[in-house]
């Protein structure tokens, strides 16, 4: 430290330090900052008095204004599932298809629907609910069960082959490979195969059909459009849930595959059900 | 002996001048502008008007449109996206029109300083413009030039203390006005006053009350010059722009020097002298505290104060003006190379002069021809072309758009008669204040029909919808097309809108996915 020296300039004294002929002024800092600085200090004390701060062995100090961020997160929670009462409580007491006719209504219910198709019906109909081989394309306007808002909604509720559910969607094929001969599946599966396209062997279709009024006309219907109270499909459509033409319908036939989904009431309850439902019949085919 | 004609020089050292300039750390000396009166002041009072005024009561003005929109002239709806400026709207998508302006603002900001250099900085520029007005209030409270600087170097007396605080409280109430004016553009004006006074307005209305009162406050009335000096990069920019043949504020030494307070004594001793006198007036009136006649400077905003102020004492010397004025460089060397006999000696006024003591004939002056010269060209004609550019769109702009997306998950549909289907969102963009029937028709893609979901409109080819005013309408559409008349896995269609009342119109084309045809 050496002696006293004042700036010039300034008039300010330095500190004494030096580097270089460049000297530090010694000016003391601003009032007003200053005094906000202790005012900071005031106000931090009032603080942890006033809110949770201070850390105890195992918990901490609660405040005395009663605060805590899981009350504040619980409070928004209660406020959101309060604005959303009145959608929720016109979807209860509403039928899927009264939802669907309202505008307002259809909107919300279409928004949550789509969320829950996004996290619980994507892994097997895909992301854009186009299905894939052997998950039904939801989009079109071919249903196994049923296409109205409330077939839908009860196909969701209680799934489809689910053996927990008494009310399941049920039926079962038969495996044919074991009741006709080989021959006989290929003749019934070119008459099939005839009914939306071409077959290589025409002369086939006609004991096919035979075949095809002995065995099949119980659920698959004379002309074979399908019975939707039993599932079975319609044969005489484009749309082929385990693939087209005469190879895969002999397999289909001979050792059929048949989906299973699950009842979805007990998992998501029926307000989201029937949201779902409402978005399913919106996608493009809903009867 | 004091000549008759002698004014009194006002004792003042100039406060920014480059021969005394400190350390940018010394503090800084506070500056005390006399009042000029004259032609310059005349107009800038007059610029000062019509600004501020258009800044504090556009925002009232009232302006027809309908029952489906707000009646406000002006009036940056942010809310609801739509900006309203008396006959145009704007919506969001057709923002470039206000970055159009602002390209045109910049190039004319170009045009105005090569042709009149800081123009902007002295006459317009809202720091100068709220100075001026905070300089009035200063001036009314605390009197002029000495009073000033006597009150300032006085002690603190309870009359400086009130004539401070009215002061600092008028600067408050000024800068609150201004931030109280800026906050009206943004809502409807009449509701949001009452808010304001009722304690019920918005949150953000009263933080940006209170941040543009303490800008203005600080900017204006205690900052001032320093924001132009240090804060500003518009007389660096403007440093590059200025050209020999830019008119500038200009000390006219080679009419001016030698100068002499005491002219005759010095020319009765046979030396010669200039038309300054110096008396100052010119440093007095400064609102940025320099001496004009040190020539060009960072600091001068060339608000034509000290041009007033010179004039004022030439004319009581019964000399021209002009000894400070408006001047091009290449006028101000030409006459420099004249009192100086082509550079060779110090100025000699009388070189200049005729022997009658008039300007001699050689003596350039500023012609307006100058402003015309193929740097201004090209500002002129960039300028008009996009103010043309801006004018063209404008008027044949869209008031009924289509917008057309494309579902992606999944692109294509197969039904079960073997027919395809595509879903379209479609959105129609009504945007004119008035309600509007829309009717959508699809042109191409052999054999298909339309039709929306959720709406009981029967589609095929065509549909007629009705669109609120000024509003956008989505419809979920869903095209579809028999698999007999499917020709390729991509193929393209339009959708056709149609105000029939209007004849607008606008079509989007759009592409038709089925699937690849097996290999």
């Amino acid at each position: 430290m050496s002696d006293e020296h004042i700036d010039e300039i300034s008039g300010v004294s330095t500190t004494g330090h030096e580097w270089d002929g460049i000297r530090e002024l010694n000016n003391p800092l601003p009032r007003w900052w200053v005094i906000t600085f202790y005012v900071t200090i005031v106000w931090a004390i009032g603080y942890t008095i006033a809110y949770p701060a201070w850390p105890l062995l195992h918990s901490a100090t609660k405040g005395v204004l009663g605060y805590s961020s899981r009350n504040e997160v619980r409070n928004e929670l209660t406020a959101a599932e309060a604005a959303k009462g009145k959608y929720i409580s016109a979807v209860e007491s509403k039928s899927a298809s009264e939802i669907s006719a309202d505008d307002g209504l259809r909107e919300f219910a279409i928004a949550a629907g789509g969320a829950a198709f996004k996290v619980n019906c994507v892994q097997c109909h895909g992301s854009g609910a186009q299905g894939s081989k052997g998950f039904p394309n939801l989009n079109d306007d071919d249903w196994l069960w049923g296409g109205k808002a409330e077939q839908i909604q009860q196909t969701i509720t209680h799934g489809i082959r689910f053996a927990s559910d008494p009310d399941t969607r049920l039926s079962d094929m038969p495996a044919f490979g074991d009741i006709i001969t080989a021959d006989q599946i290929a003749q019934v599966s070119a008459y099939v195969a005839s009914l939306s396209g071409k077959v290589r062997d025409a002369s086939l279709i006609q004991p096919g059909a035979k075949i095809f009024a002995e065995n099949c006309v119980a659920c698959h219907g004379d002309n074979a459009k399908g019975n939707r109270e039993f599932g079975a499909p319609d044969l005489t459509d484009a749309i082929w849930l385990y693939g087209s033409g005469e190879t895969a319908i002999a397999a289909q036939v001979r050792a059929p595959k048949q989906g299973v989904m699950p009842a979805w009431v007990g998992r998501l309850g029926e307000i989201k059900v029937k949201e779902l439902a409402v978005y399913v019949h919106s996608l493009g085919g809903g009867e | 002996m004091r000549d008759k004609t002698q004014l009194t020089g006002l004792e003042t050292e100039t406060v920014n001048s480059a021969k005394t300039r400190k350390p940018l750390y010394a503090a800084r000396q506070k500056i005390f502008p006399k009042r000029a009166s004259g032609n310059f002041r005349r107009f800038k009072w007059l610029v000062m008007t019509i600004t501020l005024g258009i800044y504090y009561l556009a925002a009232w003005l009232p302006w027809a449109r309908g029952p489906f929109a707000p009646d406000q002239a002006v009036l940056l709806d942010l809310a609801n996206r739509r900006f309203y400026f008396f006959f145009i709207e704007i919506w969001p998508q057709e923002f470039f029109y206000v970055a159009g302006l602002l390209v045109m603002a910049g190039v004319g900001l170009f045009l105005i300083t090569s042709t009149v250099g800081r123009a902007w900085c002295g006459y317009a520029c809202p720091q100068t413009v709220w100075v001026d007005l905070f300089l009035v209030v200063e001036r009314a409270i605390e009197g002029d030039r000495n009073a000033r600087m006597k009150l300032d170097a006085g002690p603190w007396t309870a009359r400086k203390l009130m004539l401070r605080l009215s002061k600092h409280t008028i600067w408050l109430v000024i800068g609150a006005a201004t931030g109280g004016a800026w906050i009206f553009y943004f809502a409807d004006a009449p509701t949001l006053v009452g808010e304001l006074l009722t304690g019920t307005a918005a949150p953000v209305a009263y933080i940006t009350i209170a941040v543009l009162t303490a800008t203005t406050y600080t900017f204006g009335g205690l900052m001032r010059e320093q924001v132009c000096t240090y804060m500003c990069p518009w007389p660096r920019i403007q440093a590059a722009m200025l050209d020999e043949s830019s008119l500038t504020v200009t000390y006219n030494d080679w009419r001016g020097e030698p100068r002499s307070r005491h002219a005759k004594k010095v020319q009765a001793a046979g030396q010669s002298v200039g038309d300054c006198v110096d008396c100052n007036a010119c440093v007095a009136v400064c609102p940025m505290g320099i001496d004009v006649r040190d020539g060009q400077q960072l600091e001068c905003i060339t608000c034509a104060l000290c041009i007033d102020a010179c004039d004022g004492v030439m004319d009581k010397l019964g000399k021209e003006r002009g000894l400070i004025a408006y001047a091009t460089l290449s006028d101000y060397n030409a006459n420099m190379m004249l009192a100086t006999a082509g550079g060779s000696s110090s100025i000699n006024p009388s070189l200049v002069r005729t022997a009658g003591g008039l300007f001699s004939d050689k003596v350039a002056h500023f012609h307006v021809s100058k402003i015309f010269r193929p740097r201004t060209y090209v500002y002129m004609g960039l300028w008009s072309l996009i103010g043309l550019g801006l004018l063209y769109s404008l008027l044949t702009r869209d008031r009924l758009e289509v917008n057309v997306l494309h579902d992606r998950n999944p692109q294509f549909v197969t039904l079960s008669d073997g027919s395809i289907r595509n879903g379209y969102t479609v959105k129609l963009l009504n945007m004119i204040p008035e309600p509007r029937t829309i009717v959508v028709t699809m042109q191409g893609l052999q054999g298909g029909e339309m039709s929306v979901v959720g709406d009981d409109i029967k589609a095929g080819r065509s549909f007629a919808i009705p669109v609120e005013p000024d509003r956008l309408k989505t419809l979920k559409v869903f095209v579809r097309q028999p698999a007999d008349q499917i020709h390729a896995p991509a193929q393209t269609f339009k959708f056709r809108v149609e105000d029939r009342a209007s004849f607008e119109a606008d079509e989007y084309t759009a592409t038709f996915n089925a699937p690849e045809p097996p290999r």
